[in-house]
């Protein structure tokens, strides 16, 4: 298939710094070419959502920008993933390490079947600490930054799995910020969790976007245009068109991306 | 009108199909109980066995069972968990595994009496280690194992992969998400499994025979050296077990009393296995609660 026509849109006449970028970057599923060639550069502390229908390729280019890719069967990524003047994508570059900085919250809430000071500790101990006074504080802080403090502060010894869907979600952004990550993946976050508990994760993100530099991958296009600052829209494994939000959902270069905005298709 | 009918025969047969089989057991118990309990006093089972005389007791066996168990879950528990564990998250999908795989099905299968003989060949006769516990142990971990790491792969599958990923991406490696996320999740399932491969070795005779061997010395229960004959823990020595016992009285046993033995045997080896299973599944469940912090 040949190469659709693309708008995308390089950052360079903006101050932002860059916290993440792909050069060139193509997945292949065992042998087949599932991503082709994207080029993004996404803006430290910015909201940057990824649209586009399903199949689309936004969710697999998500995962490879922490290599989980790594992890699926007969799954190969090529090009580049620039991370702090480094590419990532190079197997000299330690994953375990990688994945530290570059968190990731999932479509399914997942907690460990753990309480929900062990969900949020547990990784903090496994990487060598265990100064109860700083995990206490973790717990508080990431907590509180994921506005489930007030709902748990007296339960934190109770298992995780007896929280509701949203909460549970709000309990793995916690748990996924303890480690301190630069950057937070998040896929698809609010697509199984209800109106009410999908309006406190955004709110959380909005929030959380004072630390942490955030791509989401979201079916919602309401969600990505209130809570993101740039938008990339993926088609047939391609990126389409990237561009500042506002100038996505309202006078976008690409017809398909109007097409795609305005509810024409997807 | 009519599936709600259909509905309700299909019940009413799942429930009577449950019924037999319940009852089935339930009686087979009953009986074994009911026959074997009155024979079964303190001195039965303290005493050792007599071969001619009335009034012979199981002590002996009912230790030796009970040693052989523990001494084979200890080489095949860590055994089946390494198999278990590489199969269900290491082994790359192609035909070396599956080979794997079909081979632990067809030794799953395979009869007790053929693994008695096969470890008579190998354990007893090629690496001369007589009838002796040792070589029961080995015998019933060959007996033990396809099905054990069967069950420990299942129970590692049936864990959700969103687990595995959660754990990876908090920057844990792969070993530290088996072990700490994906084992604490299956335990539950892994124990059954050891539980259930507990009983069956329990009550396994045929593949003991010719391994462990049918005669039951004498024991002296104040020597714990390993290393002396009349040790109880010496792994060398000829070891009948229970099981064992109850198949030799009755094909061959010569004391008066062959028939009420047999049957106190019976009942003893029951309620060992149920009262095995009970505190397995209690300390199973206390393990559980810990790691999971409720």
């Amino acid at each position: 298939m040949e190469k659709p026509q693309t708008y995308i849109n390089d950052l360079t006449d903006t101050d932002y710094e860059i916290a993440l970028a792909t050069e060139h970057l193509k997945v292949f599923y065992g042998g087949k070419e599932a991503l082709h060639d994207v080029s993004l550069r996404f803006p430290r502390y910015q909201i940057s959502a990824l649209i586009g229908p399903s199949g689309s390729g936004k969710s697999t280019y998500l995962r490879s920008l922490n290599r989980m890719n790594d992890t699926v069967n007969g799954a190969r990524v090529t090009g580049r993933i620039i991370y702090r003047d480094l590419n990532v994508n190079d197997n000299q570059v330690d994953v375990f390490e990688l994945r530290k900085h570059i968190g990731m919250v999932f479509q399914r809430p997942n907690p460990f079947n753990k309480s929900i000071y062990d969900n949020i500790t547990f990784a903090l101990r496994r990487h060598g600490q265990h100064n109860k006074k700083y995990l206490d504080q973790v717990v508080e802080t990431t907590l509180k930054q994921a506005a489930l403090w007030d709902q748990v502060k007296d339960d934190l010894y109770q298992s995780a799995l007896a929280l509701s869907g949203g909460q549970q979600q709000r309990l793995c952004i916690a748990r996924a910020i303890a480690m301190q990550p630069d950057i937070l993946l998040m896929d698809e976050p609010t697509s199984a969790l209800d109106p009410i508990s999908t309006a406190q994760v955004e709110e959380t993100m909005l929030a959380l976007k004072e630390k942490y530099t955030i791509i989401v991958v979201t079916h919602n296009m309401q969600q990505a245009s209130r809570v993101s600052d740039y938008t990339a829209f993926f088609n047939q494994g391609h990126a389409i068109e990237y561009d500042a939000t506002k100038r996505i959902f309202t006078n976008p270069h690409m017809q398909a991306t109007e097409a795609y905005v305005s509810g024409h298709f997807g | 009108m009519n599936a709600k009918k259909w509905d309700k025969i299909s019940t009413l047969t799942l429930y009577t199909i449950a019924g037999i089989i319940v009852m089935i057991l339930a009686t087979l118990l009953i009986y074994i109980l009911v026959q074997g309990l009155p024979h079964v006093s303190w001195h039965f089972l303290t005493t050792p066995a007599k071969a001619f005389q009335s009034g012979g007791g199981i002590s002996i066996q009912l230790f030796n069972s009970f040693y052989l168990l523990i001494l084979s879950m200890l080489i095949s528990v860590p055994l089946a968990l390494g198999a278990g564990i590489w199969l269900s998250e290491y082994a790359p999908n192609n035909w070396l595994t599956s080979v794997i795989r079909t081979a632990i099905e067809i030794l799953s299968s395979l009869p007790s009496i053929v693994v008695g003989l096969f470890g008579f060949l190998v354990f007893v006769v090629q690496c001369h280690l007589g009838f002796s516990i040792l070589s029961g142990a080995l015998a019933l971990t060959i007996f033990n194992l396809p099905l054990l790491t069967r069950n420990i792969e299942d129970a590692l599958r049936s864990v959700d992969a969103a687990q595995r990923e959660a754990g990876l991406a908090l920057g844990l490696s792969r070993w530290e998400t088996v072990v700490h996320v994906v084992i604490p999740a299956a335990l539950p399932g892994i124990l059954t499994g050891i539980i259930l491969c507990a009983g069956r070795v329990f009550g396994e005779a045929a593949a003991l025979i010719f391994t462990a061997g049918q005669s039951a010395p004498p024991l002296d229960f104040t020597n714990w050296n390993p290393f002396k004959i009349t040790s109880p823990l010496n792994p060398m020595r000829p070891a009948e077990t229970l099981a064992v016992h109850i198949w030799k009285i009755n094909a061959e046993g010569i004391m008066p009393d062959a028939e009420a033995v047999s049957a106190g045997s019976s009942a003893v080896l029951v309620l060992a296995v149920l009262i095995f299973n009970i505190i397995a599944r209690w300390v199973g469940n206390h393990i559980y609660r810990k790691m999971t912090a409720k």
